[in-house]
């Protein structure tokens, strides 16, 4: 740890003012704070102790939220794999072997990008290395399907970093989710890498798909023109609720298993990093507009209005949508009320967008980022209140 | 009224004050510091160097309050007048008498106070330096004496992190506390509220003429700003003045005895003191004595206040006007490997995130050192500080009106009902390390100004 510190200090006058990296100094203190937190102290006003607490510890936590996602979405990859292409022995060791091969390049391009842009931002405006990406950067990996190239990856992370978040002005200044808008861009530009065909799921090396598999989504089903029971539709297709529900499913990478999103929803709202009031309102929102649609189905030719309400709420991505990218504090409501709304809206939006819009299976994408634009607005509401009650007591006064 | 808080923290430190009182020990020189008061606008100095005072004479007055009279806390030699920019005075130190000698003042019996006039009362407390004792809201300032305040707010209790116990500071001074309030109600035709903390408060449960209130929850459930806001909240156009119990004892003793004695039994606490307890001292007193073969350590912060509001001083420093402790805690400059994500139950935090347990055992009391903690990032709402402001008031908007320069939408969110002490908890638990208290204050200038 001496030698870490002793070598820091040393090279330390080369990337200070007047040294000859002086412009790399922000790459510099990045990588001297992840090893050491600074010696800086309070100053001599204000408080004299402050908490224990930085965002870059505020970000870890919701990384290790991910993680039982990311580990479980490698072994799903891989287990796709084989099913698809018919080998059926294939061992533990084997799935995360490929799931791993397919899924750390697209995080690895994911950071790459994504922190170089971060860091030519900050040595151009001087400022320090914000730690917004970290996030960020594993969100994009767990939101795109295991068969995306890798250039696409590596340009919508550059849109979105660029114009989602360094255009407004950087960490805590964005409007939109920025790994949603890194979704939303490849939805729009390449929409045949994104959805449609069932073989965008499923991972196969090439090799040819055995017959038995349809490689569909939940979704993907239940918006085609299934008729008569949709349930019994997606039970042919082995897509059982359980099956759903723990996510051995084809899907994106990380969005499949609403288990191990519930376990990160756990993680996040016993730490306090995630928001339970948006996360609360937005399963119960879906979950509402789903028993309004069963109720209202009648002699519709919509067979996916029938779909049972709790189906809603563990197909596609809705779950880790929810969780992670709607629960993102600088793009979400920021009034306790208003994440309320905000939370609902999301969820009640997200299935009305997956049962009447055959364009757009996925709802979520839509729902969040519509709502990020929003968020703002319900924000005024919920303040203007706030203000009102002042005004009025004023006015009682001078009564 | 009984008040129940319950957003908010208690940071427990290690060092509290065990109730024994030292009267033996005393500081050599006592400092009067124009800065302890925001929006003096052009103090104006009326003592030279080598100049002798007693307690009582005025030292300073403010050109824009100019009624006002600042006075020196103890008699003896002024011996130094530290300058700023301008020539603004930071600093007038005196170095006091072996027995100190008094300006004579008015002395009244407890019932002749009853019949004075609001005059009468306000010269005496105008002229005699006790008068900066009252705090002026909106904006925390020395009240303008043509003001009328429509109501008086006194805490009775100091919840903040190792606060002296007002229970064992002032038992015995009823008497005074009375005549302080007796005073004051000749400065409102509205009510003096006092609350104290439930079931503590001997001491002020028996005084008259006041409106009284208990409290229970964590801190800020002893800051002034948080009791107005659920009894009575200020609303534009109006003023409340509030004191503390040094304050009503001050006036107290200057109309019972006739003399303005500064004299106040403070707290010496923290983790690196060897031996913390009180002292019975003087308003402004250096801090130098008291420390001296008493502390464990070299690298410590030495605070007038308390952790969360007080000011880093020197070790001759002294205590600030309205300051009833010094605080000793280590310094934090030091690197610390991957500090920033090391499970610790030893740092104390209010958060929950990765890592840090402190919240495992919220009643053990730990030793904090001065580190950030981290580096000052762009704002980041997490919704935290909702969670120790109990008041309907939302402190990210406040704090954002004020960095865009927007005064109506400042006024709009409340910023009449809030001084610095109420943002502090914000300021300690912010992620992004901003500078919330100091924000605030320059929002308040802002609006001043306009």
């Amino acid at each position: 740890m001496k030698f870490l510190r002793n070598t820091l200090d040393k090279v330390k006058p080369l990337f200070e003012k007047g040294g000859k990296y002086e412009k790399l100094y922000p790459a510099y203190d990045a990588f001297e704070t992840f090893l050491f937190v600074p010696n800086h102290t309070t100053s001599a006003k204000g408080v004299q102790v402050r908490d224990a607490i930085d965002l870059k510890r505020l970000m870890m936590t919701v990384i290790l939220a991910m993680v039982p996602c990311l580990l479980f979405g490698m072994w799903n990859v891989g287990h796709q794999h084989f099913i698809a292409t018919g080998n059926v022995d294939a061992t533990l060791m084997e799935k995360i072997l490929i799931g791993a091969w397919v899924v750390l390049p697209i995080v690895i391009v994911s950071y790459g990008v994504g922190l170089g842009i971060e860091f030519f931002f900050a040595v151009r405006k001087g400022h320090s290395v914000e730690e917004g990406y970290l996030v960020t950067g594993m969100l994009i990996p767990l939101i795109m399907p295991p068969t995306i190239p890798l250039w696409q990856v590596a340009v919508a992370t550059a849109f979105a970093v660029i114009v989602a978040k360094e255009v407004f002005g950087g960490t805590g200044m964005n409007i939109l989710n920025v790994a949603m808008t890194a979704r939303a861009f490849l939805y729009f530009a390449y929409p045949g890498d994104m959805a449609g065909s069932s073989d965008v799921w499923v991972y196969t090396d090439g090799k040819e798909m055995v017959d038995s598999y349809t490689g569909a989504t939940a979704l993907g089903l239940a918006a085609s023109d299934v008729s008569g029971n949709v349930v019994m539709a997606l039970d042919a297709a082995s897509l059982s609720f359980m099956d759903l529900f723990i996510g051995i499913v084809p899907g994106s990478i990380g969005e499949t298993s609403a288990l191990m999103v519930l376990i990160g929803a756990f993680i996040l709202i016993v730490t306090g990093v995630g928001s339970w009031r948006i996360i609360l309102s937005a399963f119960v929102g879906a979950w509402v507009v789903g028993l309004m649609f069963n109720g209202l189905a009648g002699n519709s030719d919509n067979y996916f209005m029938t779909l049972p309400a709790h189906y809603h709420l563990i197909m596609g991505g809705i779950a880790f949508g929810i969780v992670f990218m709607a629960t993102d504090p600088v793009s979400a409501a920021q009034t306790e009320t208003g994440k309320w709304i905000y939370g609902f809206l999301i969820g009640a939006l997200t299935v009305l967008i997956r049962v009447f819009n055959p364009a757009y299976p996925e709802g979520i994408m839509l729902a969040v980022l519509l709502m990020n634009v929003f968020a703002p607005l319900i924000d005024y509401f919920v303040i203007d209140a706030n203000k009102r009650r002042r005004l009025k007591r004023l006015k009682l006064n001078a009564a | 009224m009984k008040l129940k808080i319950s957003k908010g923290f208690d940071i427990k430190l290690v060092g509290k004050a065990l109730p024994e009182l030292v009267q033996d020990i005393q500081s050599d020189t006592y400092s009067f510091k124009p800065t302890d008061f925001p929006g003096l606008a052009r103090p104006k100095v009326l003592v030279n160097e080598g100049d002798t005072v007693k307690a009582g004479t005025p030292l300073f007055f403010d050109k824009w309050n100019e009624q006002v009279k600042f006075t020196a806390p103890v008699s003896g030699e002024v011996v130094e007048i530290k300058r700023g920019a301008r020539r603004y005075p930071l600093e007038i130190k005196i170095l006091a008498d072996k027995v100190l000698t008094y300006e004579s003042f008015t002395s009244h019996s407890a019932s002749e106070i009853a019949n004075l006039s609001r005059e009468a009362v306000l010269s005496q407390l105008l002229t005699s330096g006790v008068w900066p004792n009252l705090v002026e809201r909106p904006f925390g300032l020395v009240p303008k004496p043509e003001h009328k305040p429509k109501a008086i707010f006194i805490s009775a209790l100091d919840s903040h992190p190792l606060a002296p116990d007002y229970d064992f500071v002032f038992s015995g001074e009823e008497n005074y506390l009375q005549a302080g309030i007796d005073v004051l109600q000749k400065l409102t035709d509205g009510k003096i509220h006092i609350t104290t903390s439930s079931g503590k408060g001997s001491v002020f449960k028996n005084l008259q003429g006041v409106e009284k209130h208990e409290i229970s929850g964590p801190h800020p459930a002893g800051n002034v700003g948080v009791q107005i806001h659920h009894i009575d909240p200020i609303n534009k156009g109006e003023f409340v003045w509030t004191t503390t119990p040094y304050g009503l004892q001050q006036i107290g003793r200057l109309f019972l005895d006739g003399k303005y004695d500064s004299r106040k039994v403070v707290a010496l606490a923290g983790s690196e003191v060897k031996k913390p307890q009180y002292y019975s001292t003087y308003s402004g007193a250096s801090l130098k004595n008291f420390v001296e073969g008493n502390l464990k350590s070299d690298n410590v912060r030495f605070i007038s206040g308390n952790v969360l509001t007080g000011a880093k001083i020197d070790q001759d420093g002294s205590l600030g006007f309205n300051q009833n402790m010094f605080s000793v805690i280590p310094e934090g400059n030091h690197h610390e490997l991957f500090g920033w994500i090391l499970p610790t139950t030893r740092k104390v935090s209010f958060h929950k995130a990765f890592g840090l347990l402190s919240f495992l055992s919220p009643a053990k009391e730990r030793v904090i050192d001065t580190n950030l903690h981290g580096e000052e990032r762009a704002i980041v709402q997490s919704g935290v500080f909702e969670q120790v402001l109990p008041m309907d008031i939302y402190p990210v908007h406040l704090i954002k009106s004020i960095l865009a320069n927007d005064f109506e939408e400042m006024e709009a969110l409340g910023i009449y009902e809030v001084i610095e002490e109420d943002f502090a908890l914000c300021e300690f638990v912010d992620v992004s390390k901003m500078h919330i208290q100091a924000i605030l204050r320059e929002g308040m200038e802002a609006l001043q100004e306009a």
